[in-house]
């Protein structure tokens, strides 16, 4: 088998992680944020099960006449990311349901601009006080 | 990969959110065509369904459109691109896809493959690795889960409010078939939940993949029949105690091997004979895991779903 044929699991893998980091980095919608974060992640777990497949294997389940089985410990360690994974994801939409309480919108360009504002405002009531030593 | 890039340049959320779902199906077909049934179960259960809602459910409190961007996408794809090229220039000597002889199942796999069935005795190497070999993780991802159901009910709380009273539906009263449908799928998504609970030590499946499965019958139910309806049925003060129930059944097996004088979960200890001991351990860690992983997603979609838009 020669080289690049068999890589393209991987090239898969790279491709959907950067699409995911795009959107973590490039969008300001935070609810889109953690659509790119769970891109990130399921390229990383289909990198890790492309990783335990071995060519002409059977599932890890113990069978007659089954002698090659593909490798059990990425499925494990992928099957418990999958659940934590789901259970971080409602962690962040919890904290984006906060944010959108707090400031009234998810988009980060709208609740940095409402941070600076807030700011400002403070600095004008009372210039007196050193904003670094509240902060 | 097609759905996902329709994902990103999409600017309404609720299509995103949707195809997001998809792309989660696709994956776990992907992953069944890769030998790993049981985590294409998981992806299958976990992505496709109690993601979707999840998301779905936050949407509602915050907004269904997207603004666009005001800065400029061209810093971020650079970045993006270099990335992506350093990764690919590190995978040119990566073993191949499906290589038997690649590092990674030179060292402790085939010690699972060949000694996991008569060690622990069960035919599902997963199970076996998950619950015995590599206990102690999956008692650490369980802690984990349960502490990000805490974090979501620390910062959302579930609420009561009037909708939540039993007899009242979002969707009104007039949707007869889907009420007919959904009262009949209901008993055989639990049913299956189950089996899955139980049969995980033979076929596919176990803790994780039915706590999913039984918390998306109880979610189906709360989106047909009403908040107030779902609640009468299982009430939320129950779910933070059958949290806490799971992690502690969990430990609690661990505990009990340490008293009679083995290592921390070595589930040897738990009957005469050592094979069925372990098998024995595995049964009941996995239903301490089962049992949390439910409590905590309901749990978690009580907390999203019941929560009113602050305006």
């Amino acid at each position: 088998m020669s080289g690049l044929p068999g890589l393209y699991n991987d090239f898969v893998a790279i491709f959907l992680m950067m699409a995911g980091f795009y959107v973590v980095i490039a969008q300001g919608n935070l609810v889109k944020k953690l659509v790119g974060l769970g891109l990130f992640q399921t390229s990383v777990f289909i990198f890790y099960i492309s990783m335990g497949k071995v060519a002409g294997g059977h599932a890890p389940i113990l069978a007659e006449g089954i002698t090659v089985y593909s490798n059990p410990l990425p499925h494990v360690l992928i099957l418990t990311a999958i659940v934590v994974g789901v259970a971080t994801t409602a962690v962040g939409l919890a904290l984006v349901v906060r944010i959108n309480e707090a400031y009234g919108s998810v988009e980060e360009e709208d609740i940095q601009a409402k941070d600076r504002d807030a700011e400002r405002r403070e600095a004008v009531a009372d210039p007196t006080t050193d904003r670094g030593a509240d902060t | 990969m097609l759905i996902a890039l329709a994902a990103i340049r999409l600017q309404d959320l609720f299509a995103v959110v949707m195809l997001f779902g998809v792309y989660s199906f696709m994956t776990a077909t992907l992953f069944m065509d890769l030998d790993a049934v049981d985590v294409a179960f998981t992806e299958a259960a976990v992505g496709a369904g109690v993601t979707t809602v999840l998301m779905l459910s936050s949407l509602r409190l915050t907004s269904r459109w997207e603004q666009r961007p005001k800065h400029s996408p061209l810093v971020p794809l650079i970045v993006v691109g270099i990335t992506g090229a350093a990764l690919i220039y590190g995978t040119l000597d990566a073993p191949l896809l499906g290589d038997p002889n690649a590092p990674v199942h030179q060292h402790v796999a085939p010690r699972y493959i060949e000694q996991g069935p008569i060690e622990v005795g069960m035919p599902n190497m997963v199970t076996a690795v998950l619950a015995s070999y590599r206990g102690y993780d999956t008692f650490g991802e369980t802690v984990v889960i349960f502490t990000a159901g805490l974090a979501v009910l620390l910062l959302l709380g579930i609420q009561e409010s009037p909708e939540t009273k039993p007899g009242r539906t979002a969707i009104g009263d007039h949707q007869l078939v889907l009420r007919v449908v959904v009262k009949v799928l209901i008993p055989l998504i639990l049913l299956y939940a189950l089996y899955v609970q139980f049969h995980g030590d033979y076929g596919a499946g176990g803790g994780f993949q039915a706590g999913v499965i039984f918390a998306t019958g109880f979610v189906l139910y709360d989106l047909v029949f009403g908040e107030g309806d779902a609640r009468m049925v299982v009430p939320p003060r129950w779910l933070h105690r059958l949290a806490a129930l799971g992690v502690l059944i969990y430990g609690g097996v661990g505990v009990i091997s340490l008293l009679a004088g083995k290592a921390f979960l070595d589930y040897s200890v738990l009957a005469h004979d050592p094979v069925h001991g372990q098998h024995l351990g595995v049964l009941l860690v996995e239903l301490g895991v089962g049992i949390t992983v439910f409590a905590v997603i309901l749990a978690i979609f009580y907390a999203l779903s019941g929560r009113r838009r602050v305006s």
